[in-house]
């Protein structure tokens, strides 16, 4: 290959950039998304001192890092134009699974492992449904839902601490400068943004969600990449369950209850249509972290009430749908 | 499969005028199911629609018949009919009203996920109506009833009014609504005891339970609304094809509103029931999940998920389905993790059943 002048490198670089689309108008829900982020920092960091220590910055991640891990799974279905409502109670099946393996005496990481195995391969036995026989996912997942909480209930109704050397080390490092539960959700999302953006696979799920139809004539193989959307969905809500167990060092069947509607609701606030077909890892991690910064505030602003979380989050959820929708209507009559 | 199609390009949203027009002359020409009961053959369909739900509650009913003793005894306690009949009549009321709503919204091709939240909010307004602000039980009860319509009212603006997504539009009150709930009853389970209040989920009339005769209620008046006016056949042309409606003069904004109205109304009654069984409002657990059963019910009751018709027969018979399966596993002893299980291969099953592609699949074969 001949070696250009520095100067056009440059100005492929950002036609690559246009080209990936980081520059162009879709990115306006993104960019607002990113806008309210930083705007609700800044007044954040104005009005109540001491916000930007790092400790706060911690809480933010530690707080939020098994939603956000719910959420980069989430960002796949959606993006591909589906939806998955099993992962709440997925992640209390994994939770109680690898509290109750080792109680009987198993290493944790092999506990680990079947969790994740179980919630891979659960999720894609829903995507085959959904696929095969064109079920609607909304109706599957519904149905996985029901399954995982029923087995985890079954499995244990009480919550079983995990006992082990091994799971408590891990969990100890929770308090400790790197939280195995934050490095997850780092690792995570930056797995996910380099996936969704620049590999094959990525391009086919926006593929699919833009239009079945449209992706299977391009030559999607739309069977495969419905398939595997659902069990990365899968995958990461069966991590958030291990992450939920290093956090409370038990594993406990309700846990995950309602993460389905929070997960949704910070992909939809991240600016991600829930039509599918658009959307950005960085605007679900901005999502969940516009989630845990209403949560750090609003204790601060003498805002003890939890009601008016989910009241505010609404809000920003139909503040958000609407700008979608008005940009939508925008350029469709452009 | 072409059908599936269309839909799904129109909901697309990005067709031009003339692509609508041959979708019309297509819609002509394929289907003439959209006529009201005005010949036999349509009446035959529409209890075609319900079919599926029916064999379902057959099914349940043949096994109860032969494996639960004692499950059709009707006796009559001071006064009041009682039985395991009844009692499944008597819980599933909810979930029929529910699913009442759903089924109208469904046939719109929209979705409404807020209505368990609707739920929480109408208890929460009539209990604190009743117990805080000394309002009699009739104004707690239009209290109720006012703020389900709103609720309708405000889903219905999103959808037809500012054209969201149906599952969208209805995420924000699913979010938002147990937190409004909560702010209404400051977070406490308020309590009432007041005789009007209590008699709706707790009264009989003439022996019976006062939910089945409120569900009856329902699906009487929604009949009479729905087929015996024009807005079911506005309903269904709505949801089938939405520029063709419109082209052929329906108000399809006012028709997707009221939808989500009625839908709404009905959710403030399930409410009222739920919150005077136990005679208090629990923002954070009424109605809980019950959205999704309600959804189950209108669809195994023959209403089509992508819209454009619905069996509100069909609908009420799901949501008897429903609570007759976990009436029949607790009689069973079988323990109520175990009936989540039963219910997701329910779930499933339903699908399947009502799958376009499952029926190409089978013919194939």
């Amino acid at each position: 290959m001949v070696q250009r002048p520095a100067r056009f490198r440059f100005l492929r670089a950002l036609r690559v950039l246009r080209v990936q689309g980081l520059l162009s108008p879709q990115d306006v829900p993104l960019a607002a998304t990113v806008g309210v982020l930083l705007a609700l920092f800044a007044a954040c960091a104005i009005a109540f001192p001491g916000f930007l220590s790092p400790g706060v910055a911690r809480n933010l991640l530690v707080g939020n890092a098994v939603l956000g891990l719910v959420c980069v799974g989430m960002t796949f279905v959606i993006i591909s134009g589906g939806i998955d409502l099993s992962v709440g109670a997925a992640i209390g099946f994994s939770g109680i699974l690898v509290a109750s393996l080792v109680q009987q005496g198993w290493h944790p990481l092999p506990a680990f492992g079947s969790a994740l195995a179980i919630g891979t391969t659960g999720g894609a036995a829903m995507g085959t449904l959904i696929h095969r026989f064109a079920l609607p996912p909304f109706l599957v997942t519904l149905a996985g839902m029901f399954l995982y909480r029923g087995s985890a209930l079954m499995v244990s109704e009480r919550s079983i601490t995990i006992r082990h050397p091994f799971h408590r080390t891990l969990a100890e490092w929770g308090s400790g400068p790197v939280p195995p539960a934050v490095v997850m959700f780092v690792v995570a999302a930056a797995a996910g943004f380099v996936v969704a953006r620049w590999t094959r696979f990525g391009r086919d799920v926006y593929a699919l969600g833009g239009g079945e139809e449209s992706a299977r004539l391009m030559g999607v193989r739309v069977a495969g990449v419905k398939v595997r959307v659902y069990a990365i969905s899968g995958l990461c809500a069966a991590l958030a369950g291990v992450a939920m167990t290093l956090a409370t060092g038990a594993g406990n069947a309700t846990a995950g209850h309602l993460a389905e509607l929070d997960a949704i609701a910070a992909v939809v606030i991240g600016g991600t249509p829930l039509s599918g077909g658009a959307g950005s890892m960085v605007g679900t991690v901005a999502g969940v972290l516009i989630f845990g910064l209403i949560q750090e505030a609003m204790p601060r602003a003498g805002v003890t009430n939890s009601w008016w979380f989910r009241i505010a989050v609404g809000g920003l959820l139909l503040g958000f749908v609407l700008l979608q929708r008005g940009l939508e209507g925008r350029r469709g009559r452009s | 499969m072409r059908d599936t199609e269309r839909g799904k390009s129109l909901r697309g949203g990005r067709d031009g005028s003339d692509e609508a027009a041959t979708e019309w002359r297509g819609t002509r020409g394929a289907r003439t199911s959209h006529v009201p009961y005005d010949s036999a053959l349509a009446a035959l369909r529409a209890i075609g629609r319900a079919a599926p739900a029916a064999a379902a509650v057959g099914l349940l009913l043949a096994f109860n018949a032969a494996f639960t003793p004692g499950f059709f005894d009707l006796t009559i306690v001071d006064g009041r009919l009682a039985g395991s009949l009844v009692d499944v009549l008597n819980r599933g009321a909810i979930v029929a009203l529910l699913a009442l709503g759903m089924a109208l919204v469904i046939a719109t091709g929209g979705v409404d996920l807020s209505v368990g939240a609707v739920m929480a909010i109408a208890g929460a307004a009539a209990a604190t109506l009743a117990a805080q602000h000394g309002a009699g039980a009739w104004a707690a009860i239009a209290g109720a009833l006012a703020v389900g319509t709103a609720a309708g009212a405000f889903n219905g603006a999103l959808v037809a009014g500012a054209g969201v997504q149906p599952i969208v539009a209805t995420l924000v009150l699913m979010v938002a609504g147990r937190g409004a709930a909560q702010l209404l009853t400051g977070g406490q389970i308020v309590t009432f005891n007041d005789p009007v209040l209590n008699f709706i989920d707790g009264g009989f009339v003439a022996g019976v339970p006062m939910p089945v005769l409120i569900g009856a209620g329902a699906l009487a008046l929604g009949l009479s609304l729905t087929r015996g006016t024009a807005l079911g056949l506005f309903i269904e042309a709505t949801g089938d094809n939405e520029r063709a409606a419109r082209l052929a003069g329906v108000r399809v904004r006012t028709v997707k509103a009221s939808a989500y109205m009625l839908c709404g109304v009905a959710a403030a009654v399930a409410g009222l029931l739920a919150a005077s069984d136990i005679r208090a409002a629990d923002a954070n657990n009424a109605g809980l999940y019950l959205e999704l059963d309600a959804i189950l019910a209108a669809v195994l009751g023959g209403t089509a998920l992508r819209g454009g018709r619905f069996s509100l027969v069909g609908a009420v018979l799901g949501a008897l389905f429903i609570q007759g399966l976990t009436t029949t596993l607790y009689l069973h002893d079988v323990s109520p993790n175990a009936t989540l299980a039963v219910k997701a291969a329910a779930v499933l099953a339903v699908c399947l059943a009502v799958s376009e592609r499952v029926r190409v699949w089978v013919w194939r074969k």
